[in-house]
């Protein structure tokens, strides 16, 4: 069951223009035989230089979500719904229309030592793109190479790029992929979980250094991790996911102080606080959901949240808009304010 | 004050040229809870694994229960003895279970180990720690592989606390796991240890768990001690420049990233 | 951090029969030539129609007739009886190859993942000085120096096999050694002894069972020519590779039913453990 066009939102700031327009995707992928949904239903929009949170546990859908935009799914994927990229639909790209949209949409991944060329330097990797597919030659591509890099806080570019991957630490590694991303300038940056493989006070600067490029380049983020307050901190907008769907979009200032969905509440509510001792958290029973496992006749959450009433297994809820924002839950209106879920094991 | 259940004086490993803990001291208190905080390359991993003796210190000492366990166990029953003293739950709940083991086999090989006991006694102690950590009958006939990273975890600590050890270490127990089923962890480990009376020293990275679980924290940079004290007060009222950075690079709701640094 | 639903994990199968139905269809076709093998081996004197051992001169390199389905061998023994009757030492000569270099080979390669450091260095120096060698030079060396016969010949060729093992398993040694189970186990104050015998060998069965089964098509092979060299069984004993040098003579003169259906053996069986060994290989090392 899929929504209308995406509700528009209220806009935050001057309005600029639709970059990205997701709606009503939904992806099954071939497991084992038969047809199983990863993603069900899904609806976002991405202005010009804006950064859109992504946040879900294990089997929301989230990377996924990522793939579908860069056109990266596994082959036998059964798509439905639209992608827009700057008006122009995703899926129907083909040969140098499609070069020319791998190299406007960027992605960086978690774990950038799996998507580097272990024996090759690090100035091979970084101009390979522009050589090959821009036909730029090696000198103008490695001084474009040393001018990112010193844009990512890397001054020693020259030697950086003449050594190995093993030589640079996870941090400066995933710098350098960054840095890699912004050769070919691109509008939008798909970011899956870029820092949580680093340790916290790498994170801190890498978010910094793409806070600091999104404004300066206009650049367009979606930024996918599991950490709530990650994205709710550095993101304009913050999407939740759970078992493949959408189910809240906020404005990320809004997001804990007036969370639209239980989930969001409970998510918020099961983390542990640095500011405060607290013997016990406020735990959600049972495990995260696959799309394929949840029901698909009553909410997702349905069984696991603390405020579901008949209402709630009548139907799977669509994505509707309240207070500026977009929810999945039938009873968000009523709910607001008292989310919290009570303690328990 | 409590005897020491765990102490450990001028603690010091070097791996070739580097040194990766120096100099490090502390004592964790009998049914106290202590953490170890730290990034990578902080040593922290390194201690944890000297104290269960998969590491072997280059200099200094570690006593548990009273025992001196800084060099290599010298006989099977020493190193059962050591068994039964501290024990560890690591973070990768994947590979820390053997896939061709059920959970009750898991669990009934080290009471088997520590203990001789009869198949029925075992059997019934399985069944108590297969509750202490919320598992039913079905989940412990289940090989690993059926089960989630959460299912696993807990697993792994009611085989760490089947030889009903004094000391458990908790290698970043909890890093690996979703956010939701983090907090169900936590809670678990926060009611085994008040009653179980267990001592817990836990080695993360994460400021958070640490104030949910701990009484007392080490704060540890590139293999020395930085700083120390009750949880609260080096996480509310940190003195050292480094426990400040680290701090203050948690995200949470009105926190934004620094200006990005420049590098060497 | 939050990983993948267990579903999508990489599995281990337990049983035997699911890990060959994963092989595809080869393996299982190949499964069942080693199998037949393995039947003929076991039956083959009992349902040979006739005397492998007693023919008639007159007869000899006749063609194919009724109750002769192969027709004759060079000194007019049934061909059919004497391949049925060959499968023997043709098949156990080689198992008993395997069975030795891969016991060895497991043993070695557990005891240096385990040691590491010197234990390791000296033992893969050993090895690696031993794996220089051929194994069939190396056979043929030994049944010069303790005669005739396939024991020297097997002894010799498990001794040149082994390092090819213990070097294949010490990977997978040294892998599954440093999972974190094994080290929960140390914790414990379980006895190395106990950790390798009863998690450490299991959990690499897979690929044992991989490398035994190809390696048995190698020792064949080499067995094979041994035999073939007249260093191995000895006549009248109708050992495969003794049956194509004993029928050469026939090829050449335009019979060439007699030595070409015994090579035929030797190569359905060669060509089947390769086939399942490659794929049991592949599953036992794709599957982590």
């Amino acid at each position: 069951m899929t929504d209308g066009p995406v509700p528009a939102l209220a806009a935050r700031g001057p309005q600029r223009t639709l970059l990205l327009a997701m709606n009503g995707l939904t992806v099954r992928l071939p497991v084992e035989g038969s047809m199983r949904t990863v993603l069900h239903d899904v609806s976002l929009t991405i202005r010009q230089g804006e950064a859109l949170g992504l946040v879900g546990e294990s089997g929301s859908g989230k990377t996924m979500t990522a793939r579908a935009v860069g056109r990266l799914l596994p082959d036998g994927a059964d798509v439905s719904g639209t992608i827009q990229f700057d008006g122009r639909d995703v899926r129907s790209l083909e040969g140098a229309e499609l070069k020319r949209f791998r190299a406007q949409v960027a992605m960086i991944f978690q774990d950038p030592r799996a998507h580097i060329n272990p024996v090759r330097r690090i100035g091979d990797f970084m101009t390979e793109a522009l050589r090959t597919n821009a036909g730029v030659p090696v000198k103008q591509a490695t001084r474009r190479s040393v001018e990112l890099l010193a844009r990512v806080g890397i001054d020693d570019g020259e030697r950086r790029l003449r050594q190995f991957p093993h030589e640079l630490s996870g941090g400066l590694l995933q710098r350098v992929m960054i840095a890699t991303a912004l050769l070919t300038e691109p509008r939008l940056l798909l970011a899956d979980e870029p820092t949580t493989a680093l340790d916290v006070t790498t994170q801190a600067e890498v978010m910094g250094i793409l806070d600091d490029l999104r404004q300066e380049l206009g650049l367009a983020v979606l930024f996918i991790t599991h950490n709530l307050e990650l994205a709710a901190a550095v993101c304009d907008r913050t999407a939740v996911m759970y078992a493949g769907q959408i189910v809240e979009v906020r404005a990320s200032d809004l997001l804990h102080r007036d969370p639209l969905h239980p989930y969001t509440a409970a998510l918020a509510a099961a983390r542990p606080s640095i500011d405060t001792t607290s013997h016990r958290l406020a735990a959600i029973p049972g495990r995260p959901l696959s799309a394929f496992e949840a029901p698909e006749d009553q909410c997702a959450f349905a069984p696991r949240c603390p405020h579901v009433q008949d209402a709630c297994r009548e139907a799977r809820p669509s994505l509707t808009e309240l207070n500026g924002g977009l929810t999945r839950c039938v009873r968000a209106a009523e709910l607001r304010g008292r989310m919290e879920v009570a303690v328990n094991g | 004050m409590a005897d020491a259940v765990l102490e450990v004086r001028g603690l010091r490993k070097v791996f070739g040229s580097q040194v990766a803990v120096d100099d490090v001291s502390f004592s964790l208190p009998e049914g106290g809870s202590l953490a170890i905080v730290g990034e990578s390359g902080s040593g922290k991993t390194t201690i944890a694994k000297m104290i269960v003796g998969l590491e072997r210190p280059t200099a200094g000492t570690i006593h548990a229960c009273g025992q001196d366990r800084s060099t290599p166990a010298r006989s099977l029953r020493d190193r059962r003895r050591r068994g039964r003293e501290v024990q560890i739950v690591f973070q990768d709940p994947y590979t820390s279970l053997d896939p061709r083991q059920t959970v009750e086999g898991t669990i009934d090989e080290v009471l088997r180990l520590h203990h001789s006991w009869g198949k029925d006694r075992r059997r019934e102690r399985v069944r108590k720690l297969a509750d202490l950590v919320g598992m039913d009958a079905r989940q412990m006939r289940a090989l690993p592989r059926w089960l989630s990273g959460g299912q696993r975890q807990r697993v792994a600590i009611a085989r760490a606390l089947a030889a009903e050890p004094r000391v458990v270490i908790l290698d970043e127990s909890v890093a690996a796991l979703d956010v939701s089923i983090q907090a169900q962890v936590l809670n678990l480990l926060a009611d085994i240890h008040d009653e179980t009376g267990v001592s817990f020293l836990c080695i993360s990275h994460d400021l958070a768990v640490v104030r949910q679980l701990t009484q007392e924290t080490l704060v540890m940079w590139r293999g020395k001690i930085v700083e120390r004290g009750p949880t609260a007060q080096v996480l509310d009222d940190p003195q050292d420049d480094y426990t400040k950075r680290l701090r203050a690079s948690v995200p949470r709701p009105g926190w934004k990233p620094p200006r990005h640094l420049r590098t060497a | 951090m939050s990983t993948a639903a267990p579903a999508i994990l990489a599995r281990r199968t337990t049983t035997a029969w699911a890990a060959l139905r994963e092989t595809g269809p080869i393996g299982l076709l190949s499964a069942g030539v080693i199998a037949v093998a393995v039947l003929v081996t076991i039956f083959g004197p009992l349902i040979a129609p006739h005397d492998p051992y007693v023919g008639q001169l007159a007869n000899s390199y006749f063609g194919p007739e009724p109750g002769y389905l192969l027709g004759f061998d060079a000194q007019g023994r049934d061909v059919v009886s004497r391949l049925l009757v060959g499968a023997r030492t043709s098949m156990v000569g080689p198992f008993v190859v395997v069975v030795l270099c891969v016991t060895v080979g497991t043993l070695l390669a557990v005891w240096t993942a385990w040691k590491r450091g010197t234990v390791d260095a000296v033992v893969s120096s050993g090895l690696d000085i031993l794996f220089a060698f051929p194994g069939i030079l190396l056979a043929i060396l030994a049944t010069a120096v303790f005669g005739k016969g396939l024991t020297a010949a097997t002894i010799a060729l498990a001794a040149a096999y082994t390092p090819y093992v213990a070097r294949v398993l010490r990977g997978a040694a040294l892998r599954e050694r440093s999972l974190l189970y094994i080290a929960a186990l140390e914790v414990q104050g379980a006895s190395p002894l106990g950790i390798c015998f009863r998690h450490l060998i299991p959990n690499i069965v897979p690929l044992i069972l991989a490398q035994a089964t190809t390696l048995f098509g190698y020792a064949m092979v080499d067995l094979a020519a041994i035999s073939f060299l007249s260093l191995g069984v000895q006549p009248p004993y109708p050992d495969w590779g003794v049956m194509v040098s004993e029928n050469a003579s026939g090829v050449v003169q335009g019979y060439p039913l007699a030595a070409l259906s015994a090579g035929v053996c030797i190569v359905l069986v060669v060509i089947a453990t390769s086939l399942l060994g490659q794929r049991l290989h592949e599953h036992a090392e794709g599957r982590r």
